[in-house]
């Protein structure tokens, strides 16, 4: 089911189509797990096919600040949108526009390739489902595997196919929490390839890494969170991985 | 393509997609089977079964063989899901949680259903008693859709603890004490025909009814956050 025949959100006017929206707006965000406050009033905006790397170190808050967009947590203040949906309040639509792929693939191990694809094809509703399928696993390597049980895929074979459910559903916001995890150096270039195509026909993207340079070289903005509050962000460009790991310790220094 | 439409295609696909795991793997319906059947062999055993005990301990026997093995594929239901990681990816499929509920449940009443065709007629064999009949279909099917109902729901709640094998049990039983409380006097009822016997059978379908209900309607608060 294509993203355009999703209800127009509560937010948006005539003059505000949803492609014309931000990708992402976070007001004040904030996010509390018993009593230990795990993200502090962050604020930010990713533009409508704009691609942003957020990092920081184990422990900053990045996984949570993308579990609370992808509408898996809820948050403990603040406010999100994206697409102009807000996260808490629209979540049930919010879903088809969503794309998540985490660091590991969860996938069903005893389905093929094919059937997992398949699968989360018919959760989306969406029509052509075999063609589609089929056009992905060739676009990520994995044509050749298609009829073959998860189980007895590679670790890096496995994190492609999660690769090609994240983009199935061609969401308008992407978001990736450490994808690179058992990649190798062609699928790491295939997902930058993707990236870049998103981001050419006006999909948005959301990426953490581990691997600063990559995540600066991937993003054209760049988050950094420390200690659950945001201490930079900005464009990439300006900053170097020195700059950044800078930017993780200025926290713990400040406390 | 139409909600409804959307909602059952939904529905279909995770049964489609749990049977065939199941097929695969065969972790689930080989042992509750194998437990179904060492339960009554072993209350056979257990009892001092005669003529005129039977029709009381025979009905109550095949009942908990049905619960104990029940626990098995309900347990199972979600802790797979969670074990793998996968629960989080349905759950950000744009799919209505009372479809996930429905689908899981439908999957359940199929898994049990499917020992309980195995288990019957061995019983009526072990037991030597004359249940198969046709009246034992909404019997059998109303006790297991109530057991499965509730079942399902506390399999999710179970599955976000770390003691959720002890804890589905001790959540499940107490609340399943109506239901199989009206399945044991229905089939005792068929066996045995009372008259100016209590509508066992209504019992149980009216516990469904309530089961399920309550359940779907609650459902979404029990996955989500």
């Amino acid at each position: 089911m294509n993203a355009h025949l999703v209800a127009f959100p509560r937010e948006a006017s005539v003059e505000q189509h949803p492609s014309l929206l931000p990708a992402i707006e976070v007001t004040g965000l904030g996010k509390t797990y018993e009593l230990r406050p795990v993200l502090r009033n962050i604020s930010f905006t990713l533009k409508a096919g704009g691609t942003a790397a957020l990092l920081g170190a184990n422990g900053a808050g990045k996984t949570t600040l993308l579990r609370i967009l992808a509408t898996l947590v809820k948050p403990s203040a603040g406010q999100g949108t994206v697409m102009g949906y807000d996260v808490v309040r629209d979540a049930a639509a919010l879903r088809r526009l969503i794309g998540y792929v985490g660091h590991q693939p969860h996938v069903y191990d005893d389905l093929t390739a094919r059937e997992n694809l398949l699968f989360f094809a018919r959760m989306y509703g969406l029509a052509g489902a075999a063609k589609r399928t089929d056009a992905l696993l060739e676009r990520v390597g994995l044509r050749a595997k298609s009829r073959e049980r998860v189980r007895t895929l590679s670790r890096g074979q496995t994190q492609r196919l999660a690769i090609a459910r994240g983009i199935l559903h061609e969401p308008r916001l992407l978001l990736l929490d450490e994808p690179d995890t058992g990649l190798d150096e062609e699928a790491s270039t295939l997902l930058d390839e993707l990236i870049t195509e998103r981001a050419a026909t006006g999909g948005a993207t959301l990426l953490t890494t581990h691997n600063i340079a990559h995540g600066l070289s991937r993003g054209e903005d760049t988050l950094v969170l420390a200690g659950g509050r945001l201490t930079y962000n900005g464009p990439s460009r300006v900053l170097s991985p020195g700059d950044v790991r800078e930017l993780f310790v200025a926290r713990r220094r400040e406390r | 393509m139409s909600d409804t439409r959307l909602f059952w295609s939904q529905v279909w696909a995770i049964i489609w997609k749990d049977l065939r795991c199941e097929l695969r793997s065969r972790q689930v319906w080989i042992g509750m089977g194998l437990f179904a059947l060492l339960v009554l062999v072993v209350f056979n055993f257990a009892f001092d079964l005669r003529t005129d005990n039977l029709v009381a301990v025979a009905p109550g026997a095949l009942w908990v063989a049905f619960v104990f093995a029940s626990m098995l594929g309900l347990g199972r239901t979600f802790n797979a899901e969670q074990d793998r990681g996968s629960m989080d990816r349905l759950l950000l499929c744009p799919v209505d949680r009372k479809a996930i509920y429905l689908a899981k449940l439908l999957g359940n009443v199929l898994f049990i259903t499917a020992v309980e065709i195995v288990a019957v007629p061995v019983f009526a064999v072990i037991y030597n008693i004359p249940i198969i009949t046709g009246l034992l279909i909404p019997v059998v099917l109303g006790g297991t859709i109530g057991i499965a109902s509730i079942g399902t729901l506390f399999s999710a709640v179970a599955a976000n603890t770390r003691a959720r094998e002890v804890l589905l049990p001790l959540l499940v039983f107490p609340m399943i004490v109506p239901i199989v409380i009206g399945a044991v006097k229905a089939t005792q009822s068929l066996v045995s025909p009372v008259s100016g016997d209590a509508p066992w059978l209504g019992l149980v379908l009216a516990f469904d009814v309530i089961f399920l209900s309550l359940s779907a309607l609650t459902f979404q608060y029990v996955v989500e956050e």
